[in-house]
């Protein structure tokens, strides 16, 4: 996939905030300031542990909560703040989330094949019944459904099967950018890997870009272009692929990537991963400021900070 | 763990399970005869293709079915001791759900659902969730029973759990409901203990955290554990034995080492094959050509034949037996019929073996 930096990003999203208030003392910072941009075709791939702000940020973005503070500029249009309504128009269109609680979003009440093709019929893109029917059922194939699974209810499949449901539902609608959280951590490793081939050749005939939340580490580095790596809130890594696998600065990823659990017993059993611990090392999130290694790497850290963990380093 | 297992501690046998659902297009077969033994203190994990079978399988042992279906036949017999002090064995598949629940759920056999969100109740704090069994089963008053509750909630690597207690699941990430769920789980301290994909929205260091603390309570209290997993990572970490499931079948089964170093059945080849692997940089990652058989028509034959690429003709007329290649190792496949001829493991697989044989006994 070509990628053209010299043109503007597909998304920009700048200093964004989403604080939840959840008691009259008390406010979550659930993401604290996260600046990032992905460039059309490209495959930017967020990752953190479990709490870190990766579904939040994505429910910012497709606008599913009103955001704090910040700027969200898609594809030229400004969506964040109250939207003008073609700016919301362009939004619903062209961007789709496929979320990580299957069955939290898809309505018990209503066929798959009625699920699947809902976006299509709201926004009238189709050109009549025999188009409609044919989008729907050739998304149900790709994503490794079979057609008489259309007339089925959601409670009615396995755990997978549904997943791939809220994958088709997104990915039939064509668009630009899709927000995937946690989208293949339910199947089983040969789906997973049908799935992941089904959004490479979208990305290639289409140039579909992914902002591809996810735990495992494994799957992210065969997917993602770039990474970002959260922790509480704010985006304490990000480079290429390669970069943040090979040249990890942060100790937060060093950690994570000494975690990725290998699929072999003999050596699994005794694994113990590397520690870290912010406030045993002293670490302030909100002290440190973005450091470039270079054009595509950049790491959160105060002078100091940067001084030690980069010595370990080879730029 | 021992490598015989003794017969009275078997907690759990299932015979020839056989289960079907109906549908507006037909009958689908979901199970075909599942035969399964889980023992004291152990750890089996349950592996295979996404609608194989593995959640209806463990959710029949709960007494849960939906409405549209039906047990054919085959039985679920589970042995403990019952409130006498006595060793007693029913079968549970001839116990209505409400006698199941009544009597088992939670406080002799706990269950991980896949979606957490549809165990959790959206309109009780997570705290009074996780108190609810201990007061009912366990007879704690609601202060220790509180107390207990946010000592679980630190466990499973939940931080200001005090405050966390007092929250819904809504204002929850993903991965914390989840955590939410083991902690309900484990606090009424089961015999047999169903997880199913229990760390799937978990980010690795959490993850190895849970399976840790599920560990340590079980060496503590010998409970039983079934981790129904697509994580080969996850398998290799917890498990004592593997059955591997396709189409409604267990169609290989051993330990851990026979599954993960002398895989048998070309199912069980591709399913290892498809690991990504941190350390290779291929770009695209290999998927088992073909698609699961449709369960709503009758399978004759071994119901991978389609999709193997050693199929035979017998294949297409016969389902294998349960071949016994040695050890505990069990293969439902014709090639591991005295009169096959012999293949080979894919190279690509084999090669990967025999690293992982290499690192496993070096480090
Ligand atoms: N209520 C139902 N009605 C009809 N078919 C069902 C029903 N529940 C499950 N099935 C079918 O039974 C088969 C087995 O489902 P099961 O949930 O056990 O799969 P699984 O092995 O757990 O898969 P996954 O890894 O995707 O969770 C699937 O083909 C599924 O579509
Ligand atoms: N609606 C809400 N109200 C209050 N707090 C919330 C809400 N949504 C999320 N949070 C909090 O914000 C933080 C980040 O949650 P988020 O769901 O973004 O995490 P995540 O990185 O997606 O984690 P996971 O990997 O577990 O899914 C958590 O502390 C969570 O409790
Ligand atoms: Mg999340
Ligand atoms: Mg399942």
């Amino acid at each position: 996939m070509n990628i053209d930096k010299t043109k503007e990003p597909l998304l920009h999203v700048e200093g964004l905030k989403q604080h939840f208030r959840t008691s009259s003392r008390y406010v979550t910072k659930a993401v604290d300031g996260i600046s990032f941009d992905i460039w059309a075709g490209e495959t930017y791939g967020l990752v953190g542990e479990s709490g870190s702000g990766k579904s939040t940020t994505g429910r910012a973005i497709i606008r599913l909560y009103d955001p704090t503070a910040g700027k969200i500029i898609f594809d030229g249009h400004d969506i964040s703040g109250k939207m003008a309504k073609e700016d919301e128009k362009y939004l619903r269109t062209n961007m789709q989330m496929i979320f990580q609680d299957p069955m939290a979003c898809l309505n018990p009440r209503k066929k798959v094949k009625e699920i699947i093709a809902q976006g299509l019929e709201i926004h009238r893109l189709y050109t009549d019944q025999a188009d409609l029917d044919q989008k729907v059922n050739a998304i149900i194939e790709k994503v490794g459904l079979s057609p008489e699974h259309a007339t089925r209810y959601p409670h009615q499949f396995s755990g997978g099967q549904r997943q791939r449901i809220g994958i088709a539902r997104a990915l039939v609608m064509n668009p630009r950018l899709v927000i995937a959280d946690e989208a293949i951590s339910a199947l089983d490793v040969s789906i997973q890997a049908q799935v992941v081939n089904l959004m490479k050749d979208l990305q290639d005939e289409l140039g579909t870009t992914y902002l591809f939340i996810a735990h495992d580490l494994s799957m992210v580095k065969y997917i993602s272009d770039r990474i970002g790596v959260m922790h509480l809130g704010h985006i304490v890594e990000t480079g290429t692929t390669d970069e943040i696998f090979e040249n990890p600065v942060h100790p937060y990823t060093r950690s994570l990537l000494s975690a990725i659990p290998r699929p072999n017993p003999r050596v699994e059993k005794k694994r113990i991963a590397l520690e870290y611990n912010k406030e045993k090392e002293g670490v302030d999130y909100t002290q440190g400021h973005l450091h470039q290694l270079t054009d595509t790497h950049a790491v959160l850290a105060t002078d100091g900070e940067f001084k030690v963990w980069s010595k370990e380093h080879s730029y | 763990m021992s490598a015989n297992r003794s017969l009275d501690d078997r907690v759990l046998s299932i015979r020839d399970l056989n289960i079907s659902f109906d549908t507006a297009s037909g009958t689908v077969h979901a199970i075909r005869g599942v035969r399964m033994d889980l023992f004291r203190g152990e750890t089996i994990a349950v592996v295979g293709e996404s609608g194989s079978g593995k959640s209806v399988t463990v959710k029949t042992i709960m007494g849960i079915l939906a409405n549209n279906g039906h047990i054919d036949s085959g039985s679920i017999n589970y042995t403990f001791i019952n409130e006498k002090g006595e060793k007693e064995t029913v079968d549970m598949t001839k116990l209505s759900q409400k006698e199941i629940r009544y009597r088992f759920c939670g406080k002799h056999i706990a269950m991980v659902f896949q979606d957490p969100m549809t165990s959790l109740d959206p309109t009780m704090t997570v705290g009074k969730q996780i108190m609810e069994g201990m007061i009912l089963h366990l007879n704690l008053s609601r202060s220790e029973a509180k107390k207990r509750a946010i000592d679980l909630l630190a466990r499973v690597g939940i931080e200001n759990p005090e405050k966390r207690f007092n929250e819904y699941p809504h204002q929850l990430s993903g991965g914390m409901r989840q955590r939410v769920v083991i902690a309900i789980a484990l606090a009424c301290e089961p015999d047999i203990l169903i997880c199913d994909e229990p760390t799937t929205a978990l980010d690795v260091t959490i993850q190895a955290k849970i399976l840790e603390l599920i560990k340590e309570i079980q060496a503590e209290s010998h409970f039983a554990v079934i981790y129904i997993t697509h994580d080969l990572g996850v398998v290799a970490k917890v498990a004592d034995y593997v059955d591997v499931m396709y189409a409604g079948r267990i169609i290989e089964k051993g330990d851990i080492d026979e599954i993960f170093y002398d895989p048998r059945h070309p199912y069980t080849w591709g399913l290892l094959a498809s690991m990504p692997d941190t350390d290779t940089d291929s770009t695209r990652l290999f998927a088992i050509p073909g698609t699961p058989p449709n369960l709503l028509e009758k399978i004759t034959g071994d119901a991978f034949a389609p999709r193997n690429p050693f199929a035979m003709k017998i294949d297409y007329m016969a389902e294998p037996p349960m071949f016994d290649v040695g050890g505990k190792h069990r293969v439902a496949s014709w090639l591991c019929d005295p009169r096959a001829p012999k293949v080979e493991m894919p190279d690509q697989l084999k090669d990967r073996m025999e690293k992982m044989r290499k690192e496993g006994i070096l480090e």
